[in-house]
C-alpha cells in the first residue's frame, strides 16, 4: 500500500520533531535564563531579589526587540546587541537542527521502503502509541487535579479540625485578615453548605425528574417523527441558556411570586429562597432528563413494543410495563446526570437564594450551597495560606468525593440491571 | 370489464368455500398502503376456524402485511392505511367503535423473532392475564402460567427457572415463551410470523408439533418461507404474490395440483 508508506514516512519525520518543539518549549524559560542572567548590570545587581527578577523577566520578555532593549536602559547598547544576536543564534541552531533531524528521519524511514515494506503495522503501531498518549493526557490532568485538591485540603486540614469541618454545623468564614484584627477565627462547619445543596437539588429533581421523565415518554412514544425533530432540540436549547440567564429571571420574576404565593396563603418566604432557585434550576436541567432518557427508551427494541401491544396492552401499559424497565439503567444515569449538574450549579443559587449558610430543611428560606462558598471564599483580595482560602479545596474535594460516590452508585444499579435484563 | 372483476370474486368465492369448516376470519377487498406505495390489492381471503392456514410466497409479496391487518397491528405503523373489509366471527373489526385493545387481547401474535420481555419467565407468561385483570388470584394466576407453559412444551424445561429472565432461555425455548405469553390470553386466533425462521431443525420441529396441537383449541394463520413446513402443518394454503392473493386452497390441492402456474413454479422452486 503506497499511501501507508507514506504515511510511514511523513509519520517518522514530523512525529519526533514535534514531541522535540514540545521539549524545547519547556526548556525555553530556563534556557533564556541562562543566557540573560550574564547581562545583568552590577547596578542592578546590588538594588536586591526584587528588581533582579523584575530586570530579568523584562530581557526575556523583550528579547527578540532590540530597540526596546536599548532603550529601557537596563543594558549597555553593546551588550544587547550581543544578547539579541545571541537569541537569534540560538533559535536558528535549534530550528535548523529540527529541521534536520526531521528530513534525516524521513530519508532513514525512507531507504528502509521497500514493496513489500510492511509500512501498515507500523503505521499501526505508530497510531495506537499517539492514541495512548492522548488518552493517558486525559486520565493524567484528573489526577492532577485530584492530587492538587488533596494536598490543599491536608493543609486546611491542618489548621481547622476535620470533624470541625465535616461534622460542623455552623458556617462562618472570616477570618482576621491582618494579625491585630479583632474577630473570631471564623468556624467552618460545612453542614449547612451540605443540607442547602441537598435541599435545592430535592427541589430542582422534583420539577426535572416528572417533567424531563413525561416529555421523553411523550417523545420517544407518542409524538410523531416529525413533531419529535422539532421538539426535541428546543428543550434542548432550555440546557444552551446561560445560567446567569436563568439566575435573575430566578431572583427577579420567580423570587417575587414564589414570596408573594407565599404570603397570600399565610406563609413567610424570604425573597431569596431555596424554593425559587430550586424550581429555575429543575427547568434547566429538564433536558438533561428528557434527551437522554428519551434516546434510551427510542433505544428499547420496538419488537418489545410490538408484543406488548400484541397482547392487548395499551399504550401506556406498555410504557409503564415493558419500556420503562427495559430503559430503567439509562433513565437512572440521565436522572444522575441531572443530579450532578444540580449539584454543581452555582449561578442560580448565588442569584436567587442568598448566601445565608442557614441549616435548615425549609424551601422557603435562604440557603447557600457548596459551591456557592467556594466562589465567595476565593473572589476578592486572598491570601492565598489562609484557612478561608484553603476551605473552598476542602469543599471541593468533599464535593467531589460525593458526585464520584453518586456516579459508582450509578454504575452499580446500571450494572445490576444489565445482568437482569439482557 | 365488470363483469370480467365478478367472475374472479366467484372464482375466490368457490376456493374459499372448499372446506366445508366454518371460517372464523373473513376478509373482503382488503387494500393496504405505506403511504403512496400500495402494499395489498384487493385481498378476500377466509380462515377456517381451528384448523392452520399458512401464508406462503416470496419475500416482499405482502404476508406479514396481511398477518397484521387481522390484529390491527399495522396501526401501529404510522404511515400504514388499511382499506376494506376484514369480519371476526362476523363483527367488522375495522368498524370505528372497535376496541383494538380489546381485539389483541383475543388475538395472539409471535413474531418472526422470539420477543421474550426483559423480565422472568414467570412474568413473561403472567404479563397478558394480569395486564387483563382476569385473574386476581396468585394461585389461579400460577395455574394459568403452568398450564400455558405446558400447553406451549415447555413447562418441563422451565418449571425450575420460572424465576430467571426469560431472555435467558435458548433461542427454541424462547420462541415457546412467545407462544405460550400468547396462548395465557386465552385467544382465539394464533397469528404467527415466519416462528421457525430463527431456529434449528430440532426446535422447528418441536414448534411445528406444538402447532399440530394447538390447532384443536385455536385458529392459527402461520407465514412461513418453508414449503415443507406448510406442508407438514397447515391444512389450508394461501399463495401471495406481489402483493396479490393468487391461489387459496386445501394445503394438498397447492401442492399436489395448485390451478395456477405462478403458484406451481413456486412450491415447486421453480420461483425466479
Ligand atoms: N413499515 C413499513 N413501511 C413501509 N413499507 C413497508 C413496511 N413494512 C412493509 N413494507 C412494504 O410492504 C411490502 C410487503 O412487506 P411484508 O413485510 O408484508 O412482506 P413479507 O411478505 O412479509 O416479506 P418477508 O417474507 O420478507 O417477510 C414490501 O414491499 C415492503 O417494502
Ligand atoms: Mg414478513
Amino acid at each position: 500500500m503506497p499511501i501507508y508508506h507514506g504515511l510511514y514516512v511523513s509519520l517518522w519525520s514530523t512525529l519526533l520533531p514535534i514531541f522535540l518543539i514540545i521539549l524545547l518549549l519547556f526548556f525555553k524559560d530556563s534556557y533564556l535564563n541562562y543566557i540573560v542572567i550574564p547581562f545583568l548590570s552590577e547596578e542592578t545587581i546590588d538594588l536586591g531579589i526584587d528588581e533582579i527578577l523584575y530586570v530579568k523577566s523584562f530581557l526575556i520578555n523583550n528579547i527578540s526587540s532590540l530597540s526596546t532593549l536599548i532603550s529601557s536602559g537596563f543594558i549597555s547598547e553593546g551588550d544587547a546587541n550581543l544578547l539579541v544576536e545571541k537569541y537569534q543564534e540560538s533559535r536558528v541552531v535549534s530550528f535548523s537542527s529540527l529541521v534536520l533531524l526531521s528530513i534525516i528521519l524521513g530519508f532513514v524511514s525512507y531507504k528502509k521502503l521497500s514493496v513489500r515494506y510492511d509500512a501498515r503495522r507500523r503505521v499501526e503501531r505508530i497510531l495506537k502509541f499517539i492514541f495512548f498518549v492522548f488518552s493517558t493526557i486525559a486520565v493524567l490532568t484528573t489526577v492532577g487535579i485530584i492530587f492538587s485538591l488533596i494536598f490543599e485540603t491536608l493543609r486546611f486540614f491542618s489548621q481547622v479540625g476535620f470533624f470541625d469541618f465535616v461534622f460542623g454545623t455552623h458556617w462562618s468564614p472570616q477570618t482576621a485578615i491582618r494579625e491585630d484584627q479583632v474577630g473570631s477565627s471564623g468556624s467552618f462547619g460545612s453542614i449547612p453548605l451540605f443540607t442547602g445543596t441537598l435541599l435545592i437539588t430535592a427541589v430542582a429533581m422534583s420539577i426535572a425528574a416528572p417533567l424531563g421523565l413525561y416529555s421523553a415518554i411523550f417523545l420517544s412514544q407518542y409524538a410523531k417523527p416529525k413533531t419529535r425533530d422539532f421538539l426535541k432540540p428546543i428543550l434542548e436549547i432550555l440546557a444552551g441558556i446561560p445560567t446567569v440567564v436563568y439566575g435573575f429571571f430566578a431572583a427577579l420574576t420567580v423570587g417575587p411570586f414564589v414570596r408573594s404565593c407565599g404570603e397570600y396563603i399565610g406563609l413567610t418566604v424570604a425573597t431569596e429562597s431555596a424554593l425559587a432557585a430550586g424550581l429555575v434550576m429543575g427547568v434547566m436541567i429538564i433536558p438533561y432528563v428528557s434527551s437522554l432518557s428519551d434516546d434510551v427508551m427510542t433505544a428499547v427494541p420496538l419488537s418489545l413494543r410490538d408484543g406488548s401491544l400484541a397482547l392487548g396492552a395499551t399504550k401506556a401499559e406498555t410504557v409503564k410495563k415493558v419500556i420503562i424497565p427495559a430503559a430503567l439503567p439509562g433513565i437512572v444515569s440521565a436522572l444522575l446526570l441531572a443530579i450532578s449538574r444540580a449539584i454543581g450549579e452555582t449561578m442560580i443559587v448565588v442569584m436567587a437564594a442568598g448566601l445565608a449558610a442557614n441549616l435548615t430543611a425549609n424551601p422557603l428560606s435562604a440557603v447557600t450551597t457548596v459551591t456557592v462558598q467556594i466562589v465567595t471564599l476565593l473572589v476578592g483580595d486572598q491570601e492565598f495560606d489562609s484557612a478561608k482560602t484553603l476551605a473552598a479545596f476542602a469543599l471541593g474535594l468533599m464535593l467531589f468525593v460525593i458526585t464520584l460516590a453518586l456516579n459508582v452508585f450509578a454504575m452499580i444499579i446500571v450494572r445490576r440491571y444489565r445482568e437482569r435484563y439482557e | 370489464m365488470k363483469l370480467n372483476g365478478d367472475l374472479i370474486m366467484d372464482e375466490q368465492k368457490e376456493q374459499n368455500n372448499i372446506r366445508n369448516k366454518k371460517s372464523l376470519i373473513e376478509c373482503r377487498g382488503v387494500d393496504v398502503f405505506y403511504g403512496d406505495k400500495q402494499a395489498l390489492f384487493g385481498i378476500n381471503l377466509d380462515i377456517g376456524e381451528k384448523e392452520v392456514t399458512s401464508l406462503i410466497g416470496p419475500s416482499g409479496c405482502g404476508k406479514s402485511t396481511f398477518l397484521r391487518c387481522i390484529n390491527r397491528m399495522n396501526d401501529v405503523i404510522e404511515i400504514c392505511k388499511v382499506e376494506g373489509n376484514i369480519k371476526i366471527d362476523n363483527e367488522d373489526i375495522y368498524h370505528p367503535d372497535v376496541d383494538v385493545v380489546e381485539l389483541r387481547s383475543r388475538i395472539g401474535m409471535v413474531f418472526q423473532k422470539p420477543n421474550p420481555f426483559p423480565k422472568s419467565v414467570y412474568d413473561n407468561v403472567a404479563y397478558g392475564p394480569k395486564l387483563h385483570g382476569r385473574i386476581l388470584h396468585k394461585d389461579d394466576l400460577d395455574a394459568k402460567v403452568e398450564k400455558s407453559l405446558e400447553r406451549a412444551g415447555l413447562w418441563s424445561e422451565v418449571k425450575d427457572r420460572l424465576g430467571e429472565p426469560g431472555t435467558s432461555l435458548s433461542g427454541g425455548q424462547q420462541q415457546r415463551l412467545c407462544i405460550a405469553r400468547a396462548i395465557a390470553i386465552d385467544p382465539s386466533i394464533i397469528l404467527m410470523d415466519e416462528p421457525c425462521s430463527a431456529l434449528d431443525p430440532i426446535a422447528t420441529a418441536k414448534i411445528e408439533e406444538l402447532i399440530d396441537e394447538l390447532k384443536d383449541n385455536f385458529t392459527i394463520t402461520i407465514v412461513t418461507h418453508s414449503m415443507q413446513q406448510a406442508a407438514r402443518v397447515s391444512q389450508r394454503t394461501a399463495f401471495f404474490h406481489l402483493g396479490k392473493l393468487i391461489e387459496v386452497g386445501d394445503t394438498e390441492k397447492i401442492f399436489r395440483s395448485p390451478d395456477h402456474e405462478q403458484t406451481e413454479a413456486y412450491v415447486t422452486g421453480r420461483y425466479g
